[in-house]
């Protein structure tokens, strides 16, 4: 089936969606997705970020379509001719949705462990404005408490509906959900249970946004100080590969492998993502690529891997040298270091 | 959400499990599941007219499904409450029709004759108020529902009427 | 006096009794129906009819009725849709409670015509004695054999059920319908696939309203020319109009379809004219969700000709100057009203109903909730009234279903009409500190006010 976007042509298959096949082709026509999970069945449709313009509907029905389409929903038909951003008016509709759902969203980027991977944060710097005209409270919810591996911040929540499709896809115990109505609607296990199988962890990976974090990598690094190289193990429950992401020689978090559009490549289970933090337990492959304008690449981290010696101990207890001498401390003699 | 607080006695009894029963044959045998919402308000009215936690569990076992799948539902319908209430619901329509014909200033009547604010009830169990959305009785405003029941063309005087019935025990609440 | 379809029986005494009904002429439509038609007979009658959905959209019944796959060979479902919720609508609940056997005709007549064996109606938990009434009917007609295996000999099965709902006006969407009967949350599903190939347990599902699926017997009685005639132009047959607001003699009325709206309001078979004779203010012709007209576009069109009780005469001069028919709740305001707080109260309901599944509509019907709040409240700035319009275009179009649309017009068209008084509680704060300001001092009474301050 032949289908134009923003003027480029392709052929698909038949069943794929608008958004598939922008994917397909790359580049800036494709729409932002912010529950749309193509690991995930049933998924997308609900955070309207991905709206598109049909202009045509088909060879056989060229009428356009007369309402902007969610693209990860919608079947491409043969002939159909889709805008994305060569439309004004899906370029409007995404500056809404992103106004949306930052009306009540927190904006603690600077204390939340997903800055920095986030796609809320992505769609904002690429279709939000600087300035808010939402002068009413915000709306938060009452922290829960869902078990020692998995932080949920549920006022953070887009409710994109993709961690309860994870639970229900990947285990046959779902006890968390969405409850409550409208606005009030809430991620929620509804008695503080513990969520706690062997897959639960993906529900992390799977989070657009920051109200699902791993409980294990809590505060300790912004993810851009991380070097995350791409490792493996025997694993008898999953794949076992996955991402590490390391501060010098220590692991601070397992992942599962994402790719440009942050999908994990395969779950991983528990054992892998919690149990497993010793760089002993993993086969090192070799640097994790990001995407060319993730911040994750400040840190430079596709550089060959050198052991690196941490200093950071001696520094500050110690100061330099030649500081030492200046200042109160020149009385005090200096143990040369490794005696 | 915390479980819940208060202490709720589970009971199906016999005439309640054969009544599920018949609702769940309304469906066909792989969809249990179906039977759910009317399920739920015949336990709801046979306990109080409130689900705990602990009682919703109890439906999830019946229909053979997860307990969050019944909380979803729960906390979804706005007719099942999750904390107990009043013996009598009094739920005022508070929509646009009833509204201009003074479905607030009824809702203040019948708060200060209860001596409660809206959302409440009364000290002795007996009284809740609340404003809810359109009942559908728009032609008769003001209108409240009580149980199962509606009490239409409201004024003082037959608010007293039905606070004193209820007092009383001579108003029905549920066609049971 | 207009023809009546619906509501021509409604005042025999014991008419909700199945005896009473079946002495007076009911179910003589299942009994033509079997014997005498093909279902696709039937589905063509409907379509002749021209009927239109009844329940807002007013999309055409038979239509609806073509789309259902057949083909597929999976078990078909037709679902009645007695969710009544639409603030202003209550007429499906005065045919259910006075005249039960009626729907159940039609729903066994309708269930014949698409090949249905299980059937259900999904009514509002609210309309819990209804609910009782529709459980005793069906009853009663499994009892007297129109229901349940080989109906009459006919050899076709019906299987029929009422089903409640439980305190939620989005599942009046039919695929929120769909998944509150399958014991979901009311989450309306992403469309496409519709109903008609993917419903009721991904079986091919009609769902339609209790007015339409109500016509039918009549129009299987006669025919579907014969509803036609009735009514005027496109807008074929009878309407029932549910009246609340300031007029005299509100309640449910069967109207032919083609009455001036002028008549509607002022003529002692109806309404009767205002109460207490204030003047009238603002009409809001098609429940809640329609855009709400002000005084001069009511019984006139901009184009200066009658408006009519039609589809076509409603809407006329589209957003700018019309409105819609929709499900038929006839909301009236008089001068005592404020436009500012009934959008307030509309916007309320909106947020209070929306499901929560896409941003739009979750975050969107709030803000305008509580930005209208302030409005009414005094807290009103300048730049409010943009901005409710501008959050309202964001939303319109851009969710899964129409509450967002639904949520989004009567807002617009307040502003539209009414931006000055809007202006007034922005200017005036201390004018509005009473929840009744109008009432003591209607807006045309201080209007003069706002011409005096510049700002």
């Amino acid at each position: 089936m032949k289908v134009t976007i923003d003027g480029h042509e392709l052929e698909v298959e038949p069943g794929t969606t608008i958004l598939q096949a922008a994917r397909m082709m790359g580049g800036e026509s494709v729409p932002p997705a912010m529950c749309y999970y193509s690991k995930l069945k049933g998924s997308g449709g609900k955070c309207r970020a991905c709206l598109v313009e049909v202009s045509k509907g088909s060879e056989a029905d060229p009428r356009p379509m007369p309402k902007l389409m969610a693209s990860c929903v919608t079947g491409v038909m043969d002939g159909m001719e889709v805008k994305s951003i060569t439309s004004e008016k899906v370029l409007d509709a995404r500056k809404s949705v992103t106004e949306f759902l930052l009306i009540n969203h927190p904006l603690d980027c600077p204390v939340c462990d997903q800055a920095g991977e986030c796609d809320l944060q992505n769609l904002s710097f690429k279709h939000g404005k600087s300035q808010t005209r939402y002068i009413e409270e915000k709306r938060t919810f009452e922290p829960e408490d869902i078990g020692d591996k998995i932080q949920l911040h549920m006022n953070r929540c887009i409710l994109c509906y993709r961690c309860v499709m994870t639970a229900d896809q990947l285990t046959d115990e779902r006890v968390h959900g969405v409850v409550n109505r409208g606005d009030h609607s809430q991620i929620s296990t509804c008695i503080s249970k513990a969520i706690d199988n062997e897959f639960s962890g993906n529900m992390i990976d799977v989070c657009p946004v920051g109200a699902l974090t791993d409980k294990t990598f809590r505060f300790k690094s912004r993810v851009w100080f991380n070097k995350p190289f791409n490792a493996h193990r025997n694993c008898p429950t999953c794949s076992g590969k996955t991402t590490v992401w390391m501060f010098g020689n220590e692991i601070q978090r397992v992942t599962a492998r994402k790719d440009v559009y942050h999908e994990v490549e395969e779950f991983i289970c528990n054992s892998c993502r919690f149990d497993h933090k010793e760089v002993s337990d993993w086969t090192i492959e070799g640097p994790r690529k990001f995407e060319k304008d993730s911040v994750i690449n400040q840190n430079n981290y596709t550089r060959p891997l050198i052991p690196v010696t941490i200093q950071t101990e001696d520094h500050i207890l110690k100061g330099r040298e030649e500081d030492r001498k200046k200042i109160s401390m020149k009385d005090i003699p200096l143990t040369p270091k490794n005696s | 959400m915390e479980k819940t607080l208060h202490k709720q006695n589970i009971n199906i009894s016999e005439s309640l499990m054969a009544r599920i029963e018949e609702l769940i044959s309304h469906y066909p045998a792989d969809k249990r599941k179906s039977a759910l919402l009317p399920v739920l308000h015949e336990v709801q009215d046979a306990h109080d007219n409130w689900l705990s936690t602990e009682l919703q569990e109890k439906v999830a076992e019946i229909l053979e499904i997860k307990p969050i799948e019944v909380f979803e539902v729960v906390s979804f319908y706005t007719m099942y409450n999750q904390k107990p209430v009043g013996a009598y619901h009094f739920e005022f329509c508070r929509t646009s029709c009833c509204m201009i014909r003074g479905a607030e200033d009824m809702i203040d009547y019948t708060c200060n004759k209860l001596g409660i604010k809206e959302g409440e009830t009364t000290a002795d169990g007996l009284f809740t108020v609340t404003g809810v959305e359109c009942l559908g009785a728009c032609g008769y405003a003001p209108m409240m529902q009580v149980g199962d029941y509606y009490h239409e063309h409201l004024t003082p005087e037959k608010v007293d009427q039905i606070i004193a019935d209820a007092r009383a025990g001579n108003i029905k609440i549920h066609d049971k | 006096m207009g023809q009546k379809i619906l509501l021509d029986k409604i005042h025999i005494p014991g008419i909700k009794t199945y005896d009473v009904y079946r002495q007076n002429g009911g179910y003589a439509a299942v009994e033509k129906a079997l014997k005498h038609m093909t279902p696709d007979e039937i589905t063509e009658e409907v379509k002749t009819s021209g009927l239109k959905g009844r329940g807002g959209a007013g999309f055409p019944m038979g239509m609806k009725w073509s789309f259902i796959d057949k083909k597929s060979g999976k078990p078909r479902h037709l679902v009645c849709n007695a969710d009544e919720s639409e603030p202003g609508t209550f007429k499906d609940r005065y045919l259910m409670e006075h005249i039960p056997h009626l729907l159940v005709e039609g729903m066994i007549v309708s269930s014949y015509a698409l090949g249905c064996n299980l059937s259900y109606i999904y009514i509002r938990g609210e309309y819990m004695w209804v609910y009782k009434i529709l459980e005793r009917a069906i009853k009663e007609a499994y009892a007297a054999g129109w229901l349940g295996k080989n109906i009459q000999g006919s050899g076709y099965d019906l299987d029929l059920h009422v089903h409640c709902g439980a305190g939620a006006y989005i599942c009046g969407e039919e695929t929120a319908l769909i998944e509150s009967l399958e014991g979901k949350r009311g989450n309306p599903r992403i469309k496409p696939p519709f109903p008609a190939i993917s419903g009721l347990w991904q079986n091919p599902t009609v769902v339609n309203n209790v007015e339409s699926i109500s016509n039918v017997p009549w129009i299987v009685l006669n025919s579907g020319a014969d509803y036609a005639n009735i009514g005027h132009g496109k807008s074929t047959g009878t309407k029932l109009i549910s009246a609340s607001g300031h007029i005299k003699n509100p309640g449910v009325y069967e109207i032919e379809l083609g009455l001036s709206v002028d008549e509607f309001m002022n003529s002692d078979q109806y309404l009767g004219g205002m109460m207490n004779d204030r003047p009238l203010k603002a009409l809001v012709p098609g429940g809640s969700s329609v855009p709400i007209l002000p005084a001069h576009l009511i019984y006139k069109t901009a184009a200066n000709e009658d408006r009519l009780m039609t589809y076509e005469s409603l809407s006329d001069g589209g957003f700018a100057t019309g409105s819609m028919l929709g499900s038929g709740g006839f909301i009236v305001y008089n001068d005592t009203a404020c436009i500012v707080r009934n959008t307030w109260n509309f916007s309320r309901f909106y947020h209070h109903e929306s499901c929560g599944q896409c941003s739009p509509c979750r975050e969107g019907t709030g803000w305008l909730e509580k930005v209208l709040w302030r409005i009414e409240n005094g807290q009103g700035r300048e730049e409010d009234i943009e901005l409710l319009w501008s959050i309202q275009s964001k939303i319109e179009g851009n969710t899964i279903c129409p509450l967002g649309d639904a949520a989004a017009w009567p807002v617009a068209a307040a502003i539209r009409h009414f931006r000055d008084e809007f202006e007034y509680h922005i200017r005036f704060p201390e004018k509005v500190k009473d929840r009744n300001h109008f009432t003591a001092e209607p807006f045309s009474q201080v209007q003069h006010l706002m011409h005096k301050q510049t700002l």
